[in-house]
């Protein structure tokens, strides 16, 4: 029976030589099958004592087991040996491009807009619009700006050709849309004893015939209102300084609110924010001053409300305009505002 | 306003350096737009006498100069100035001296001669750009004296940007007046001196319009030399205020102005006849002025005349014919208070600002007229001599302006501005305006001075007192946000939702001009009529667009020009048409009577339709790719894409775009005419939709997925090439048994196998019951009646 060893080594030995399935099966059929080795052994055993049978058939079988735990292992790694061939086959340059789509993306005043309304959102303040061809009256008049005022020479308007006395414009600031919100919201609320607070911000396209290269004859502005019985100046400067830490994500900026003049406000203020490159120490973008001029503000003047049929003596509050695309300028360190308007591709990619 | 500092310290002197106070200034509303040095720093530059010029030996161009600087022995000093002459006084830099650009004389050899020190033009000081020659100075100057003081170069110009309301701070006295207010320093005002008056005659003045000018005073100056010589000092201050010397009578009047506030007018007096008229201009009435152009008034222009004619335009400009001369002898001089009512608007109508208009417009101190006219008629005495007569004044007080006492509350102070004042804050701040005042119950009742136009109401007076109480000391409260939660609207989307789509889908944003050139509007609107700009700023941006589609192809040929050839862009804007219905009602906030101005947004595709890469059969991007953009964009919404003429566009491979029904836009690709026009390579897919239409989404609503399997049948049809796909696939939907779930073609074939003018189709049909497993009785009886659908309605044929 010192055969069994001898046996099993064959087995496992042939096993080994071979390199594929097909020639494994072979190998196996020679130890396994009907005619294999073992199988004659097996057949041998009907010839024995019935105790030399059951101690020789124990020891075949776990011959048998042996050679059948060498066959699995040996199925096992030319299974492994087939899949690296195909995995080494199928391997890819993945540093080769990806496929189609890339992105566009937003112009980059666009996403200062949407970062300003959503800074704005996040205090509540619901986003306004209106239109572009203006009346006067919007524009001007309702704004406690009237016809003569020298205000008006502050502001070079474009004038729409036709028959409207007095003519219709191109609105030269977001202001006018305070006034069509306001008087929408008074109409709304006209049956109920207290009027909601109003806060809005109106972002949009604006006019004036200028053209430079700090100046271009559309550009935007982002209006602010927030009226209520109880909104002051201080609110106004508390919201304005958060806003520019919170838009520019730097806790260091600081704000200068200075007395100034809007037909529209009363008290008014120009605000400097320090400036973003320097941080105030002084350079070519503020002009040394360690300033940027970034906002006109102030309390909504009487007249302004009258006009839209809000009590001043109840309900006060503030206004601010500011220029998104000089914001955008500074935040992205872009030094000519032609390029917003040239659509020009190579500049606007860099804004995916 | 602009003026130099050392004229406004003779004024009001605070101990404050030159930059604390521009500081003050802008920080309490006097905005100081730019501060600089009357000239750059240089060292060592004097007073010089030439006393000899000489040829130099070795160069034609060049001179060799004996220089006298004050020293024992003159300097010699080669000199290239063609204008050098022996006599002459110069600013002469000596060796050692450091001049405005870094540049440092020293002792040199100048073409083999010694030069010991450089004689120096205008630009060479950085006084200004002349460097034709060196600067000659006045004879008197001191030989030796340094040149900066001699010249009074140090010293600094203060430019003021003001404000429409501080029209009493366009005069060094009014600027002195609020630096003493802000400072506490005192104010040393210019004397007031009254001239003895030496002559009699005095000219009737009639206010035949006391609302346009309540108050006019008129003085005869006889016997004057209208040749004098402006002195060195008044001539520098007006320079230095951005004023040109003209002749003495003019800039004393130019310098009183700038010194009080209070523009003047000098009349030759031998042209004036009659007693002088103030009045609203006649109908028809014209007028020369000192500009030399004769302008036809409005009845609404202010008139300076006399018995026979006009004089002038009063507070904007003077005429032709009375004006001064260099031989005028007699001078009649006008101080007057125009009402800034009867001003205001009407230089900007005339196009003829002036600084006595600009003043006028924003108010003049009316108790200033007299005090004004002393000190004009003072100066010219002084320097052309004459004798004064008295002041001739006419005056309506129904029609000065009357400073109305304004009330105060000190709660509504507190209020407006978010900061604790008390009653003993205000009246301190007050009472450093000078303001006068009474004390009321709750607060004051404030009498502005006469100079402050702009203090009318009670938010004026908040105003000051904010202003000297510094905005810097108002507390800055952090925001409070509301405590209800603001609406999110499920069923819309945003216009930012809406451009991120375009942008995940390779779109750029662009930002392009409202107002277009109008060929393109008539190019690609087929607008003959367009909305035009009466002062557009270039010819070829002078009418509002109708239509995005103009500023994308122009975007187009901007790129391409610059060798970017695969372009997709996008903008979202405003488009601007002439309407005649009524506004809409719920719109009451956006209407402008007579204009519809639609948000729109619009994209242009044109170049490769997938990036330059290596993965895919490179191919231009073509009406499909863009039409699946454009569902992207609109989806969940399904839109109707009718086949429709546009005049942008290839009437072939064009589009309206329609949802449930009614037209929201436009897609295809730019017409042939225009791509040739417009010299484009490839013809590029443009898209146009209204916003609004795409805003509103609906909210999804659950149907019963199906546990049972689904079947899944293709047919395969012929048909003719009319038949749109969309109809064939609208039938399929609308007609079909309820089990057909979904629709899809796949297959679009034309060639050998189909008849030409002929077509093949091929559906995939997804069938499903939510109830059961189907039969394959069913599915077959389905797939019968689809293709029965499309044979009787369209006389298909299943391909064999």
């Amino acid at each position: 029976m010192q055969d069994l060893d001898k046996i099993v080594a064959e087995a496992a030995a042939a096993f080994d030589a071979v390199n594929d399935a097909a020639a494994l099966e072979q190998a196996k059929a020679r130890y396994l099958g009907k005619q294999g080795a073992l199988t004659e052994l097996l057949k041998g055993l009907g010839k024995l004592a019935p105790d030399a049978r059951r101690d020789a058939g124990a020891r075949i079988n776990a011959a048998k087991d042996r050679i059948e735990a060498a066959l699995a292992e040996r199925r096992q790694a030319l299974a492994r040996t087939r899949l690296d061939a195909r995995l080494a086959e199928e391997s890819l340059d993945v540093t080769l491009p990806g496929r189609g789509l890339a992105r566009g993306g937003l112009h980059p005043a666009s996403r200062t807009l949407e970062r300003i309304e959503r800074l704005f959102r996040s205090i509540g303040f619901d986003v306004a619009d209106g239109p572009e061809i203006e009346t006067d009256f919007h524009n001007f008049t309702a704004l406690n700006t009237p016809e003569d005022h020298p205000a008006r020479s502050m502001h070079d308007t474009f004038y729409v050709k036709g028959d409207a006395v007095p003519p219709l414009l191109l609105r030269t600031h977001t202001s006018p849309i305070q006034i069509r919100y306001m008087q929408a919201h008074v109409a709304r609320h006209k049956n109920s004893p207290t009027m909601p607070e109003i806060r809005i911000i109106a972002p949009g396209r604006v006019y004036r015939v200028d053209s430079d290269a700090t100046h271009s004859p559309m550009f935007h502005q982002v209006e602010g209102l927030w009226i209520g019985e109880d909104v002051s100046f201080a609110d106004l400067k508390g919201v304005l300084t958060d806003f520019l830490q919170k838009f520019y994500e730097d806790d260091t900026v600081r704000t200068r609110f200075r007395p100034s003049f809007f037909p529209f406000t009363e008290p008014s203020a120009e605000v400097d924010m320090t400036c973003v490159f320097c941080h105030g120490a002084g350079c070519r973008v503020c002009s040394q001053t360690g300033w940027l001029e970034v906002a006109g503000s102030g309390q909504v003047h009487p007249n302004v409300l009258r006009h839209c049929d809000v009590d001043p003596e109840r309900y006060i509050g503030f206004a601010f305009g500011m220029g998104p695309d000089r914001m955008t300028m500074l935040r992205y360190g872009i030094n000519d505002l032609r390029l917003f308007y040239e659509g020009d591709l190579r500049f606007l990619q860099q804004f995916i | 306003m602009k003026f130099p500092e050392s004229w406004l310290r003779t004024l009001v002197d605070p101990k404050l350096s030159t930059k604390e106070l521009a500081t003050t200034l802008t920080m309490a509303g006097i905005e100081v737009e730019t501060l600089e040095p009357v000239a750059p720093p240089f060292t060592k530059v004097v007073v010089a006498k030439v006393l000899e010029v000489a040829k130099h030996p070795n160069a034609d161009k060049l001179t060799l100069c004996q220089v006298d600087v004050g020293e024992a022995r003159p300097l010699s000093i080669v000199c290239g100035a063609p204008n050098v002459k022996a006599g002459m006084k110069v600013p002469c830099a000596l060796v050692g001296a450091e001049l405005a650009g870094g540049m440092k004389i020293k002792q040199a050899k100048v073409r083999g001669t010694e030069s010991n020190g450089m004689l120096c033009s205008a630009r060479e000081l950085g006084l200004s750009d002349d460097h034709s020659g060196i600067l000659a100075l006045s004879d008197d100057a001191a030989i030796g004296e340094d040149f900066r003081k001699h010249a009074h170069l140090d010293d600094h110009l203060f430019t003021l940007k003001l404000t429409p309301n501080r029209g009493d701070c366009l005069s060094l006295l009014g600027i002195a007046r609020e630096v003493s207010h802000l400072t506490g320093a005192a104010l040393c005002e210019p004397e007031n001196r009254s001239v003895r008056n030496e002559i009699d005659g005095v000219r009737a003045i009639r206010l035949a319009n006391p609302e346009g000018c309540p108050r006019y005073c008129g003085r005869i100056i006889r016997g004057v030399n209208a040749r004098a010589a402006t002195p060195a000092w008044m001539i520098e201050r007006l320079e230095r205020a951005g004023l040109r010397s003209i002749s003495a009578i003019v800039d004393v009047t130019n310098y009183v102005m700038l010194e009080i506030g209070q523009p003047l007018h000098a009349f030759d007096d031998a042209r004036l006849e009659g007693a002088v008229i103030v009045r609203w201009a006649k109908p028809g009435e014209k007028l020369v002025l000192i500009n030399g152009k004769e302008h036809l008034l409005e009845p609404d222009i202010l008139m300076i005349a006399d018995e026979r004619k006009a004089l002038a335009l009063a507070g904007i400009m003077g005429g032709l014919e009375s004006e001064i001369s260099l031989d005028t002898t007699d001078v009649f001089l006008e101080a007057a208070f125009f009402s800034p009512g009867a001003i205001a608007g009407r230089p900007r109508r005339l196009n003829m600002t002036s600084d006595a208009s600009y003043r006028f417009e924003r108010g003049v101190d009316p108790d200033v007229t007299v005090r004004a006219m002393e000190r004009a008629t003072e100066l010219i005495v002084e320097l052309c001599g004459g004798r004064a007569g008295p002041i001739g004044e006419a005056r309506d007080v129904a029609h000065l302006p009357a400073r109305k006492p304004v009330t105060l509350r000190t709660s509504r102070a507190a209020k407006i501005l978010g900061v604790r004042l008390g009653d003993e804050d205000i009246a301190r701040i007050l009472g450093q305006l000078a303001f006068s005042f009474e004390r009321q119950a709750d607060g004051f009742s404030v009498k502005p001075p006469s100079y402050r136009f702009d203090i009318e109401i009670e938010e004026d007076l908040v105003e000051e007192v904010a202003r000297v109480h510094g905005y810097d000391n108002i507390p800055t409260r952090p925001p409070t946000a509301v405590t209800e939660l603001l609406p999110q609207p499920e069923e819309q989307r945003t216009l930012w939702q809406l451009k991120h789509i375009l942008c995940d889908r390779e779109y750029f944003e662009v930002i392009n001009y409202s107002f277009v050139d109008r060929a393109w509007e008539a190019d690609f609107a087929g607008n003959a009529d367009p909305i035009l700009l009466e002062n557009p700023i270039a010819e070829q941006m002078g009418v509002m667009r109708s239509t995005l589609i103009g500023g994308l192809v122009a975007t187009l040929r901007y790129n391409l020009a610059r060798k970017v050839d695969r372009v997709r862009v996008f903008e979202s804007g405003r488009a601007f048409l002439r309407t005649s219905a009524a506004p809409d009602e719920r719109r009451s906030d956006q209407a402008v009577k007579g204009y519809d101005q639609p948000r729109r947004i619009a994209g242009l595709a044109c170049g490769l339709a997938l990036e330059e890469q290596w993965g895919e059969k490179a191919r231009a991007v073509d009406f499909f790719d863009v039409k699946g953009d454009v569902e992207a964009l609109i989806a969940p919404q399904r839109p109707e894409f009718v086949k429709a003429a546009h005049p942008a566009l290839h009437p072939g491979r064009s589009a309206r775009i329609e949802l449930a029904g009614k037209p929201v836009g436009w897609i295809g690709e730019v017409h042939p005419r225009w791509q040739q026009q417009y010299e484009l390579p490839t013809p590029p897919v443009v898209f146009e939709l209204d916003l609004e239409p795409l805003i509103s989404v609906g909210l999804p609503q659950y149907k019963e997925v199906s546990r049972f399997p689904s079947v899944v049948r293709d047919l395969a049809i012929v048909v003719d090439e009319t038949a749109p796909a969309r109809a064939l696939l609208g039938a399929l939907f609308a007609e079909g048994p309820p089990i057909v779930q979904d629709v899809k073609l796949f297959d679009l074939y034309r060639g050998p196998g189909v008849e030409k003018g002929r077509k093949s189709l091929a559906f995939r049909v997804v069938m499903q019951d939510t109830a059961r497993t189907l039969t394959d009785a069913e599915v077959d009886a389905a797939m019968a009646r689809l293709t029965e659908i499309l044979a009787s309605r369209y006389g298909a044929k299943l391909r064999s």
